[in-house]
């Protein structure tokens, strides 16, 4: 597409940039925020300079922050013996929203992908294993998607804190609840059989 | 399991085909270049939703047409299916059971197993190990899910420790405990896959040499076997034993992507450099109708058989077995293609076998003749 005028083409390369947004979408939102006022408009724009600029990793989880500890780390009232290790701040706050989970993260910051050049250099692996020997932490949980990838860095972790006194757990992997039985894939299916829990575990406390 | 009808539209040259089809046997006749094999390709692509041949899908559009529609009705125990396939350029394939599309095309292929037999299959024993690696794993992977599922899952291991071997390279900063992790998994697929094979061919091997004794009157010895390096050691100790060469050279040198079928003659010739044309052949249609045999014991129901311009090539003692089988009906219905309009439906009234033979020209398909024996 060429609109003849420089700044035109600019501004829907630079928004057609972002992931998801074709040359289309990007020519309608830039056509958006021309009809708004400049006011408006330098709001937005300032709105992601500050977030770029200002924003900092937490110290200790590693979750994005506005302050050096973020809310998270600073909730004293959180339990300080499990730790849960997650990709990034997407999943906090899926596992957040289940209400489930009272103790405090860590973000990695990806997972291990050599395909992609990322190994374990590139994420906040050494950290952890520093937090996990702090004597008051007792559990790891690894909560990481259930690819390939997850698998691998899952095994990574576990081999890496054997050195560590914590007690290293997974998080279970099953039949979605509401699900139907026959439509679960045989592979989720067999590893729930394999994994089974005793019944009396899953009554609810 | 029979094909009852087949109609094609701008399939490759196949301008407009409707045909009615024998449950036994099916000719199709004319010169080179009408259209014969892609009718038989067409049956092939119903049954695998993709050509034998070309597997670019815009490419099987007539040349100058928008679109192609192949469709057929298959019968297994009377139940009747109707499989349809469209392609338009620029658009999604369409495949259809029963008016219903599929999530995942995976999902169709195997239903209505299809045998092909041509010249093409020399691609076997003249190419690389690859070409036998695919063989092997579409005729397991038909049957068994798990065996798929690993083998993908292994490829993508693969992959992951060849990149991570060369960041390492690279980066000149070696990780012994992420490559430790990506073995473990790697070795447990691998391990699957090896066992599967193994298995596989143990079922697989006495069919071959069955038909291939049969085929060529014992004349000959020839021998088929599955080398693995995880025959006769395990995958762990080839891993640990080949890093320093795996550092090196960058990738990994060890495993079942480096198995074969060795295919031998006279105990220990190689069939590709010391095998006669005549050998070659007979190999390669034992190998097939070994395939055959083994997915009918499976199914519980005879494969479709398309026989490819093998009466041109073989000579006359192969052809007259396959004719045999088909006349003592150890084989299903059958398609094949010829060159000549009389020789095949000579053989097949003699052999008082029941046809239909049609000519194929300009793309389109007449009616030559009916034989129906049993009526």
């Amino acid at each position: 597409m060429d609109f003849k005028s420089k700044l035109l083409n600019n501004a829907v390369e630079e928004m057609s940039s972002l992931p998801g947004i074709g040359k289309r979408t990007a020519l309608r939102l830039v056509l958006h925020l021309l009809n708004q006022s400049k006011e408006e408009v330098n709001q937005f724009a300032n709105s992601f300079k500050l977030l770029r600029e200002n924003i900092v990793f937490c110290k200790i989880c590693y979750n994005i922050s506005d302050t050096e500890i973020c809310h998270i780390c600073q909730n004293k009232n959180r339990d300080h013996s499990i730790i849960c290790v997650v990709q990034d701040i997407r999943d906090i706050l899926a596992i957040e929203s289940t209400q489930q989970f009272k103790g405090y993260y860590h973000v990695l910051g990806g997972i291990i992908s050599p395909m992609d050049g990322i190994g374990p250099d590139d994420l906040n692996i050494d950290e952890l294993i520093l937090r996990s020997k702090d004597e008051k932490v007792k559990e790891i949980i690894l909560a990481l998607s259930a690819t390939m990838e997850g698998d691998t860095t899952n095994f990574y972790l576990f081999r890496k804190l054997s050195e560590s006194n914590v007690k290293t757990s997974v998080i279970a992997r099953g039949i979605g609840i509401g699900n139907e039985l026959e439509y679960t894939d045989e592979i989720t299916l067999g590893r729930s059989i394999i994994h089974r829990s005793l019944f009396e575990s899953s009554l609810s406390k | 399991m029979l094909l009852t009808h087949l109609s094609l539209i701008n399939f490759k040259n196949c301008t407009d085909i409707s045909i009615e089809l024998n449950s036994s046997v099916n000719c199709f006749l004319g010169n080179n270049g009408e259209g014969k094999t892609n009718v038989l390709d067409a049956i092939y692509y119903l049954s695998n939703t993709k050509s034998y041949f070309n597997s670019i899908d815009s490419q099987n559009i007539k040349f100058g047409e928008p679109f192609f529609v192949a469709q057929g009705k298959f019968s297994i125990n009377e139940e009747t299916t109707n499989v349809y396939c469209g392609v338009k350029k620029g658009a999604k394939k369409q495949f259809k059971f029963n008016k219903k599309s599929y999530l995942k095309l995976a999902e169709h292929i195997g239903k209505f197993p299809v045998v092909i037999i041509t010249p093409y299959d020399s691609n076997l024993i003249l190419e690389g190990s690859e070409t036998r690696r695919k063989f092997l794993d579409r005729l397991i992977s038909q049957f068994n899910k798990p065996y798929l599922e690993n083998l993908i899952a292994y490829n993508k291991l693969l992959n992951q420790r060849n990149a991570t071997l060369k960041q390492m390279a690279e980066s000149q900063r070696f990780n012994a405990d992420l490559l430790a992790v990506i073995d473990m998994q790697l070795i447990e697929k691998g391990n699957f896959v090896h066992q599967e094979r193994k298995q596989f061919l143990n079922e697989f091997i006495p069919i071959f040499n069955h038909f291939y004794k049969d085929i060529s009157n014992q004349n000959e010895k020839v021998t088929l076997t599955y080398t693995s390096t995880l025959n006769d050691n395990s995958f762990e100790q080839l891993l640990n034993d080949n890093i320093a060469k795996d550092r090196v050279v960058t990738y990994t040198t060890k495993g079942i992507h480096k198995d074969d079928l060795e295919f031998k003659i006279m105990d220990d010739y190689s069939l590709k450099k010391f095998a006669s044309q005549g050998q070659q052949k007979s190999f390669l249609i034992a190998l097939k109708l070994a395939q055959f045999e083994y997915i009918k014991k499976k199914k519980g129901f005879s494969p479709i058989l398309l026989l490819d311009d093998i009466f041109d090539k073989l000579d006359e003692s192969r052809v007259n077995y396959i004719l045999q089988m088909i006349a003592h009906k150890k084989l299903g219905q059958t398609f094949i293609t010829d060159t000549s309009l009389n020789k095949v439906t000579n053989i097949l009234s003699k052999l008082k076998v029941n046809f239909k033979s049609f000519e194929i020209k300009q793309g389109g398909a007449t009616l030559i003749t009916e034989d129906n024996q049993e009526l």
